[in-house]
């Protein structure tokens, strides 16, 4: 009863489509509504890293907003379900996208997770290994190791469980706080055109604000396609970013 | 609503708008604060790209007594300029974040502006005279042979075109590591607060060089990072007192003379989370994006998400009075989530008698509650109510159903029209609105 209840708040569209036989079909179950949500809030915490200092009571928010979903599952023993319907070889409390709504074909595609995350799509494990050393030296450019960051965790600390996404968090915190000096070349040697392409990017993205894209049958199926062609490209920018960030903590 | 009948209710008549009509926005022109003057003669605004334009009320026209004087550019500045911050690789924005007037001391005017960063005290000043007359220089500017000065020539002020300048007189800087959101001048005319996500600072308005830490919720461990600094005023009488409110929906009240460090709350004014409302956004929603005390002291007026509250120094629990902005979005907060918009700062302003309370909303509305009949009205902010002295029409909004004639349902509003910042004359009933990029003047009608 308590889910439910929080279902009719949490998410919309669904006083348009009760009642009626096409609309029971389509509601996603609150667990998957949940979890794309978290994936969502994951995805907002990496569009932080912009070329001005992220809005700190935003980042604040989301991560309030990440934990207490992870709380919540954690509670529901979601957490536990998720690990477990992974491809297996990952250790048991490591989280698992259930490869959601977020993203476009085309960034499952490449390979693209959120920190404390990973992609499972078979395609990737065998390039693990490879990649790690690479982006482990330097955050340049980010083709080939992006799913780097899940393994870079992994083989420092196969003991980790939900740390691992604890970590996420606060590494974005850490380096809201700070950047060493110490890479403040390697940051220099990162200013090149994609910058500025981030910002036209972004700009873009948020002018595509315009309500409608979470109402009807599908909450989150509709953002996401909508919104996910420029997703991609701010994301591709935005991984140096990310990389460089957690290179340095 | 407002304006039904009651000869006391308010009319509301289109007055000005200033800015660029075009859609097409420049970044730059977005405007990013708005605020009176102590006397309401100066409208100041700022804008994303650092500037400061000033307006000045024209002197009422005796034979026109059915308008009051219009709003022209008095001044316009640039007051902040785009930093980069080396260390961290960042850019600081040049956006202007607020504005606050001194009160009037001696013919020029002084405001406090701050971005990000840095906050700076200009002098507004006229010149309608020059001297005239010197002998020592030749025409081209150059410095006469002393030998050929035969006579003494004092120079006359002669009248020249109005010239008003604005001058940096401080520059206070170096202060705070995180973002300025407010900054709010003392009742004692001497010292002013800046306040950022974390830190809220003391400054002597003489003093650059110096500033004193009264708030800081900075944990040590910065992954315990959970509640944020969004807001923070002085009380208009006690200048001892302040006010800060956070991201999680509570209002701190701190008593300087307590202690050096103000830390420790004397008041904590936090309303209890109503759990059948409770969903993951809950938290969001209860992010306090402004706090305004009342002219009077005796209240304080918080904006979260969906409502306006009122609440009374004196009780703690609960606010006095809460209103609904635009309850309708309470069902669409995912999307809002997920366009960011559940993040938008909206500002909130007091009538000079305290009896109304004004705040923005989408779709370039805007909405007013009257504290004492407890009615409440929509209004927006569009060219298309261009001409002077036309009544604005009441708008509303449909929630669900059947959609009535003139009603707008929730689904058609445009969330890229917002209106953040509104100001509301000290003394009159003159209100100004700001959308994007324009800036609107609304007065009571005049009869």
């Amino acid at each position: 009863m308590f889910v439910r209840g929080l279902k009719r708040k949490c998410f919309d569209g669904e006083e348009d489509i009760e009642g009626t036989l096409a609309g029971i079909k389509a509601i996603p179950s609150y667990n998957l509504q949940r979890q794309s949500l978290l994936d969502m809030s994951l995805v907002k915490l990496q569009l932080c890293h912009m070329l001005v200092e992220p809005n700190l009571c935003r980042s604040v928010l989301i991560a309030n907003t990440v934990r207490q979903i992870q709380e919540e599952m954690t509670q529901d023993g979601t957490w536990q379900m998720i690990n477990t319907q992974s491809t297996g070889q990952a250790p048991v409390d490591r989280l698992v996208s259930t490869d959601i709504l977020c993203r476009s074909s085309r960034e499952q595609a490449e390979g693209k997770h959120v920190p404390g995350y990973s992609a499972f799509s078979k395609d990737f494990e065998g390039d693990q290994a490879q990649d790690r050393s690479e982006t482990m030296s330097t955050a340049s450019s980010v083709q080939a190791p992006r799913n780097l960051q899940s393994n870079v965790w992994e083989m420092e600390n196969p003991q980790e469980n939900k740390g691992n996404f604890q970590k996420s968090l606060d590494q974005i915190f850490e380096t809201l706080e700070n950047k060493s000096p110490n890479s403040v070349e390697d940051l220099f040697s990162e200013v090149d055109n994609s910058y500025y392409d981030l910002d036209t990017m972004l700009t873009g993205m948020m002018s595509n604000t315009k309500m409608g894209h979470c109402d009807g049958l599908e909450p989150f199926s509709s953002p996401t396609t909508t919104t996910s062609s420029s997703n991609c490209k701010s994301d591709l920018n935005e991984l140096d970013h990310i990389v460089e960030i957690l290179v340095e903590s | 609503f407002l304006g039904a009948g009651g000869g006391n209710d308010i009319q509301w008549c289109f007055s000005q708008v200033k800015g660029a009509v075009d859609d097409d926005v420049a970044e730059a022109d977005i405007i990013s604060t708005v605020e009176f003057n102590h006397s309401g003669e100066l409208l100041a605004t700022g804008d994303k790209g650092g500037r400061v334009v000033i307006f000045q009320q024209e002197q009422e026209n005796k034979t026109q007594s059915h308008s009051r004087g219009e709003y022209n550019v008095y001044s316009t500045f640039q007051s902040h300029e785009p930093e980069f911050d080396y260390l961290k690789s960042l850019e600081i924005e040049e956006k202007i974040n607020k504005i606050r007037w001194l009160p009037q001391k001696n013919a020029a005017q002084f405001l406090l502006s701050t971005n990000d960063k840095t906050i700076k005290l200009w002098k507004i000043s006229e010149r309608d005279k020059r001297p005239e007359g010197y002998n020592l220089k030749e025409e081209d500017g150059r410095y006469r042979d002393p030998t050929t000065v035969t006579t003494l020539r004092v120079p006359v002020f002669r009248p020249m075109d109005l010239m008003v300048e604005a001058s940096p007189r401080r520059i206070f800087a170096n202060a705070h590591t995180y973002h300025i959101n407010s900054i709010s001048i003392n009742s004692d005319y001497e010292t002013y607060l800046s306040a950022d996500d974390l830190r809220i600072n003391l400054w002597h308005l003489e003093i650059t060089d110096r500033s004193f830490n009264i708030v800081d919720i900075k944990p040590a461990n910065m992954e315990e990072l959970t509640e944020v600094i969004t807001a923070a005023e002085f009380h208009p009488n006690s200048c001892n007192t302040f006010v800060y409110s956070s991201s999680k929906g509570t209002i701190r009240l701190c008593d300087m003379r307590a202690s050096a460090l103000c830390d420790r709350h004397s008041k904590l004014f936090e309303e209890p989370e109503d759990p059948s409302n409770r969903s993951f956004f809950s938290e969001i929603i209860s992010s306090i994006s402004d706090v305004k005390f009342s002219h009077s002291g005796r209240y304080m007026m918080t904006r979260d998400y969906l409502s306006v509250k009122i609440w009374d120094l004196n009780m703690e629990n609960r606010p006095v009075e809460t209103y609904q902005v635009h309850e309708y979005l309470r069902s669409k907060l995912c999307s809002l989530y997920e366009n960011d918009c559940i993040f938008d700062k909206f500002e909130c302003c007091w009538n000079g008698s305290d009896s109304i309370v004004m705040t923005g909303s989408y779709n370039n509305f805007f909405r007013m509650f009257d504290r004492n009949t407890k009615r409440d009205i929509t209004l927006e902010a569009s060219r298309e109510n261009n001409k002077p002295r036309t009544v604005l029409k009441p708008r509303k909004v449909c929630a669900s159903g059947k959609r009535k004639k003139d009603e707008i349902s929730v689904d058609s509003l445009d969330f890229n029209k917002k209106i953040l910042h509104t100001a509301w004359h000290p003394k009159e009933n003159i209100i100004a609105v700001a959308t994007t990029n324009n800036l609107y003047i609304f007065q009571d009608k005049m009869n």
